[in-house]
């Protein structure tokens, strides 16, 4: 019992806890612009392989390319080849860039599929009577489809995302000091190993159950505001 | 000038061809009605002229103007000829009765919502659903649904309607209150090509009868003659197996 406490005592230092914080933000920070820019690019190259407004053949074709590529490379080894990449171009960037730039190859190519499936489960009728009302493939998207497909994307891309968080520990391979770092560091210390995991673990789960609740949220909003 | 000509129109799916040699006219408030068995070409000629598949050879000519299907430039100029409205009804199931039928005046053709508002109400008032206003297609009947589709397709103010088996989607009882409403428009004089198996309504409302079969136009001429006496064999076949009924 007093060992525990002696631990207490030692772990939540005013140090340690600015180090964790520190290592939680950048965390959510790793996360947020992985995903942000993974959505993005992921939405856009779905929109590229749509053939109803993308006309283009090759164009579908490089995009079927981009995504099947990237969704076939583990993550650890897409992380180094990033990391190498960067080096070998000579360009000297933080390891944040290194990991969030990760982060956004592997998401942009799952997030293509979730968008694409979100897109194909509306009915093609529904482009067809677009089309000859002489709306233009994105006003049919923005208007017709996108605000019908929500109801089926949001699920799978929320999963996808809390997959992506807890898929930011990988980057401690390289040393990116968010939270798995900030954990092994204070465990090398001579911090407990139970107490170091032990807060990380919470803090993970902290973030991935607020962002399913804001799935949650999202799902009600855009799904009802369809209504 | 006849309203709508169509001469030597082929259209093939891949290399599958389904529609050869297609020759009609309309004249400005007629009505034609195709009927013939399912895979004739009746609903591809419909999906061609409205510019969802793309002919391959062949001309269209809308009062006078000849249409092209070439480019989207082109293509948009064709499909403001038209309007057409689906055996699915293909309601945009996101928005009201009245948004479906704002949506392409006020975003595509950029008018003004409140003058576009006024036209859309008094249309669904005319289909008899003044009182659905605000309803989405999942809350409605398919009659209801049908209805709404056509006052969506008046709205696009076209040269020419297209109804491409606008009943075979419903329950019997309400196949009644869409054929009421498409009578009130051959009242008006709207020009149309009904694709329809209602035998009985396309003898009543139709100028003109076209049978086809494999893609090709059999048979044209009047109900009384496609039906009581028809010129070939094809066509008296088909005919009679659908009549006895």
């Amino acid at each position: 019992m007093t060992a525990l406490v002696d631990q207490l005592g030692r772990f939540f230092t005013y140090y340690n806890l600015i180090f964790i914080g520190e290592g939680f933000l950048y965390t959510i920070g790793l996360s947020a612009a992985g995903c942000g820019i993974g959505y993005v690019v992921g939405f856009l190259l779905a929109v590229l392989r749509n053939e109803r407004i993308v006309r283009w053949a090759f164009v579908r074709w490089l995009v079927v390319l981009y995504v099947e590529i990237f969704r076939r490379i583990p993550f650890l080894v897409m992380l180094l080849v990033v990391f190498f990449a960067y080096q070998y171009a000579g360009a000297d960037v933080p390891m944040f860039t290194i990991a969030a730039t990760t982060l956004a190859l592997h998401a942009s190519a799952y997030s293509a599929e979730i968008v694409r499936a979100g897109l194909e489960s509306v009915h093609p009728n529904q482009w067809d009577a677009a089309e000859t009302m002489n709306m233009g493939g994105l006003a049919a998207l923005r208007r017709v489809i996108l605000p019908q497909s929500w109801v089926v994307l949001i699920p799978p891309a929320m999963t996808f995302s809390v997959g992506l968080i807890k898929s930011t520990s990988i980057a401690s391979q390289v040393g990116a000091l968010e939270l798995t770092t900030v954990a092994k560091i204070l465990n090398s210390k001579g911090l407990s190993a139970g107490m170091c995991y032990g807060t990380i673990l919470v803090l993970y789960f902290v973030l991935c159950y607020s962002l399913t609740r804001f799935a949650k949220y999202l799902e009600v909003r855009l799904v009802t505001s369809r209504r | 000038m006849s309203h709508l000509v169509v001469e030597k129109l082929s259209a093939a799916y891949g290399k599958v061809p389904v529609l050869q040699d297609i020759d009609l006219s309309i004249e400005r408030g007629e009505i034609v009605a195709i009927i013939g068995p399912s895979g004739s070409g009746k609903s591809t000629l419909l999906r061609v002229l409205v510019g969802l598949l793309r002919p391959q050879s062949g001309s269209v000519t809308v009062a006078g103007e000849v249409l092209q299907y070439d480019n989207p430039r082109n293509l948009r100029k064709a499909r403001e000829k038209f309007a057409i409205v689906f055996q699915q009804f293909n309601l945009f199931q996101n928005m009201t009765a009245l948004r479906n039928v704002t949506i392409a005046p006020t975003v595509v053709k950029k008018r003004k919502p409140a003058e576009v508002e006024a036209e859309a109400r008094a249309l669904l008032e005319k289909v008899g659903l003044g009182h659905r206003l605000n309803a989405y297609p999942d809350e409605m009947s398919g009659g209801q649904q049908q209805r709404v589709a056509i006052a969506r397709a008046l709205a696009l103010k076209p040269e020419i309607l297209h109804l491409d088996e606008v009943t075979s989607a419903l329950d019997p009882e309400l196949v009644a209150e869409v054929l009421d409403t498409v009578r009130l428009l051959a009242a008006d004089g709207m020009t149309m090509m009904i694709v329809s198996h209602e035998m009985g309504f396309v003898r009543e409302v139709a100028n003109k009868v076209m049978f086809m079969a494999e893609g090709r136009i059999i048979e044209v001429g009047p109900p009384e003659q496609v039906f009581d006496n028809p010129q070939t064999e094809r066509c008296a076949e088909f005919v009679g197996r659908i009549l006895r009924h």
